[in-house]
């Protein structure tokens, strides 16, 4: 048996990017303050001493320029695993993302791909300042091209990073910023991967099924505790967002016939209408209710006066189960 | 010739370390209520930045993003506008936008997380900007716009030296130089980008000399003299204001200075810097080198500085407690901003917080 560490989910990153830097030479890290601070959240801490400044280097402050020399590397064979340092501060590079990380494999008919890991925070309830909270995973898997994966657990982060690096494709890979640190998990010492594209079952029920992802799945089970022995909740944390487990989603729906999509995320264009719309497309014959988005509000995400009446907590998450089950 | 021809590697100095007129400099031409002025804001915003880092620390304000250390390049460079001209500042510039008639409880209020810190109506002030470099273009743009509608204002934006790695900083001044905008591009090189230094920021020797890129003139500056600041702020306003033959009207200011603190209440400069650099620079520090200058004229004695210290904290501690006495903002208002007029949806989305509120009530809505 292999000895594990009891880790947070930053320090689950942190160990995931040591694993892969040691396994594989042409693994490197590179953005803002990665190198010698270790990041602005300590995601990187340490590595810069441990592996010198070849394989982890501080970049100028340029997100275009990040994610473009990425691609470069990436097209000439490394395997980079650049950093945003914020998710709201990746719209410079977006341009590099979608039209170039995304699409080089169709371009070059599969000569050159770009197996970059594009590791970004994401998500609102730290108290940051403006443009610091915004969780915009739809932009990402709207694209063609690119990989969306989004850990709601330690364990999960160091194998689903270490799946993305040695993807041959593209991975945006968002890092929910509110749990970095709220609890611990068992984490092996030893290098392992989480499959991507594989949904999590973290609690099984046959009432209604709540569909989730990062800082939102804590919230979701909790709900689903408090109403346990009234309501009997299936939660599933979807983990991978691009490719989606279609067929976990159906499956459970088709168990309980009952849906409801809980998302940080503005309601307008979010995941939850591409659930909604697929469960139709695939389970029509099965639905007892219509399909129940708990998310954020279609509305900047606001600064932290106002930050907790923004996000979805576990009573606004009952109250979504309960439409659903009532209907 | 101007003070904007120096070589953009060379840098211009007034007031030497010790507060004394370097030699062959110039004062610039200002009353000698003016230099008390410049030299009660800097003290206003040292003192002001030191009580907002305790605020931060008791958890009575959210991150702050501190500027001790670079008070001379904020009230030196904000001095040289008229009320007419605007101010693109970054999220640092709370000095200068006090300068330019932002009150102390403004800037507290959108630290501590209240939307309502931004609105600035009557005052020629563009809302903050976070993401790095992105007001560098809408000051050009709104210079375009001023060529347009033939006014004479001047757009005064500041930035960082990591800003100048951006594509939006490129584009923001090359657009200036094409458009011949009114605009003076302000670089606060303080040395540091949270965590990386300016020589890993760009290879160029100074940021100033980036100008000549742009097709305008960049000067180097002691961004720690306030005078100097001024001197050249002055100029660089008045060629953005009346132009002249064979010149842009932009020009790149890089003014060098430091942070004495971090780069926010988040950050942690000890993993990164040294302690006996930030020494060094202290040396440097802008107030004491303009009271020195001030009292070597006679115009300041113990007496005035006094009065100053202690007016200065009067002004801070009253806009605290105005800023802590404001009302919570309504969850209202959240959705009120989005759209000149609001969508359904959006109204729907309002009435289901309220109905939410009602229901659970916000204790638990929150907890
Ligand atoms: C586009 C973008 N990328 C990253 C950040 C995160 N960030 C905030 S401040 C900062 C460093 C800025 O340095 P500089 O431009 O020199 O200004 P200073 O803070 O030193 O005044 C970084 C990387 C951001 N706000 N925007």
């Amino acid at each position: 048996m292999s000895d594990t560490q009891n880790l947070t989910l930053v320090q689950a990153v942190r160990d995931g990017l040591k694993g892969e830097l040691e396994r594989d030479e042409d693994v490197v890290v590179f953005g803002e303050d990665v190198g010698k601070n270790g990041g602005v959240f300590r995601a990187t801490q340490g590595l810069y001493d441990e592996f010198g400044e070849e394989r982890v280097f501080d970049t100028p402050l340029a997100e275009s320029g990040i994610v473009g020399t990425a691609i470069g590397m990436a097209a000439y064979g490394m395997k980079p695993v650049p950093e945003m340092q914020f998710s709201g501060f990746a719209y410079p590079a977006f341009d590099q993302i979608v039209s170039h990380a995304a699409r080089l494999r169709t371009r070059s008919r599969s000569r050159f791909s770009v197996p970059m890991t594009l590791r970004m925070p994401y998500g609102g309830g730290i108290r940051a300042p403006e443009h610091h909270s915004e969780s915009k995973e739809a932009f990402y898997t709207h694209e063609a091209g690119l990989k969306v994966v989004v850990p709601s657990t330690p364990r999960d982060t160091k194998g689903l990073l270490a799946a993305s690096i040695r993807d041959p494709d593209p991975v945006v890979f968002m890092e929910p910023k509110l749990i970095y640190r709220a609890f611990r998990e068992e984490v092996p010492d030893e290098t392992y991967t989480v499959e991507l594209g594989e949904a999590k079952t973290r609690r099984e029920g046959s009432d209604v099924s709540v569909f989730t992802w990062g800082a939102m799945t804590r919230p979701s089970l909790e709900a689903a505790e408090n109403l346990d022995g009234d309501i009997d909740v299936e939660v599933i944390d979807l983990r991978t967002l691009s490719p989606m487990d279609w067929d976990s989603i159906v499956e459970s729906f088709k168990k309980t016939g009952r849906a409801v999509v809980v998302h940080e995320a503005p309601k307008t264009g979010g995941l939850g209408a591409e659930i909604a719309a697929t469960i139709q497309e695939e389970a029509l014959g099965y639905q007892k209710a219509p399909v129940t988005r708990v998310t954020g509000f279609d509305t900047p995400f606001p600064l932290y006066a106002l930050e907790d009446y923004y996000m979805p907590e576990a009573a606004r998450i009952e109250d979504g189960i309960r439409e659903a089950v009532e209907f | 010739m101007s003070v904007l021809d120096t070589d953009p590697r060379e840098q211009v100095q007034v007031l030497a370390e010790d507060g004394s007129v370097v030699e062959g400099a110039t004062v610039p031409d200002l009353s000698e209520e003016e230099f008390v002025e410049m030299y009660r804001t800097m003290k206003l915003a040292r003192h002001f930045d030191q009580r907002a880092v305790s605020l931060q620390r008791q958890g009575r304000m959210g991150t702050y993003p501190p500027l001790s250390g670079q008070e001379a390049a904020q009230v030196g460079s904000a001095m040289a506008l008229d009320d007419q001209d605007w101010l693109i500042p970054s999220y640092r510039e709370h000095a200068a936008s006090y300068v330019h008639g932002l009150t102390l409880e403004g800037t507290l209020r959108y630290w501590m997380g209240d939307e309502r810190g931004n609105k600035l109506d009557d005052l020629n002030i563009f809302p903050v900007a976070v993401p790095i470099a992105s007001q560098v273009p809408h000051a050009a743009g709104l210079g375009m716009a001023a060529n347009y509608n033939d006014t004479d204002e001047v757009f005064m934006c500041y930035f960082g030296d990591g800003a100048t790695s951006e594509g939006d900083f490129h584009e923001g001044l090359n657009f200036g130089g094409v458009f011949d905008t009114p605009t003076v591009f302000f670089c606060n090189n303080n040395q540091w980008a949270i965590s990386v230094p300016r020589e890993k920021q760009t290879a160029s020797e100074t940021i100033a000399q980036k100008a000549i890129a742009y097709g305008m003139d960049g000067v180097q500056v002691d961004g720690m003299d306030p005078l100097a600041v001024y001197k050249v702020a002055s100029a660089a306003v008045e060629r953005a204001r009346n132009g002249e033959e064979d010149k842009l009207r932009p020009t790149l200011i890089e003014a060098v200075q430091y942070r004495y603190g971090a780069h926010t209440t988040a950050d942690d400069p000890s993993v990164y810097r040294q302690d006996d650099e930030v020494e060094e620079w202290k040396a440097k520090d802008p107030i004491p080198r303009m009271e020195t200058f001030l009292r070597d004229r006679g115009t300041l004695d113990d007496e005035r500085v006094a009065d100053i210290t202690e007016s200065v904290e009067d002004e801070v501690a009253a806009a605290i407690e105005t800023a802590e006495g404001f009302t919570r903002p309504t969850t209202d208002s959240m959705f009120e901003h989005v759209y000149a007029d609001m969508s359904e949806r959006l109204r729907e989305q309002k009435a289901y917080l309220d109905r939410l509120r009602s229901d659970h009530g916000d204790e638990e809505l929150l907890e």
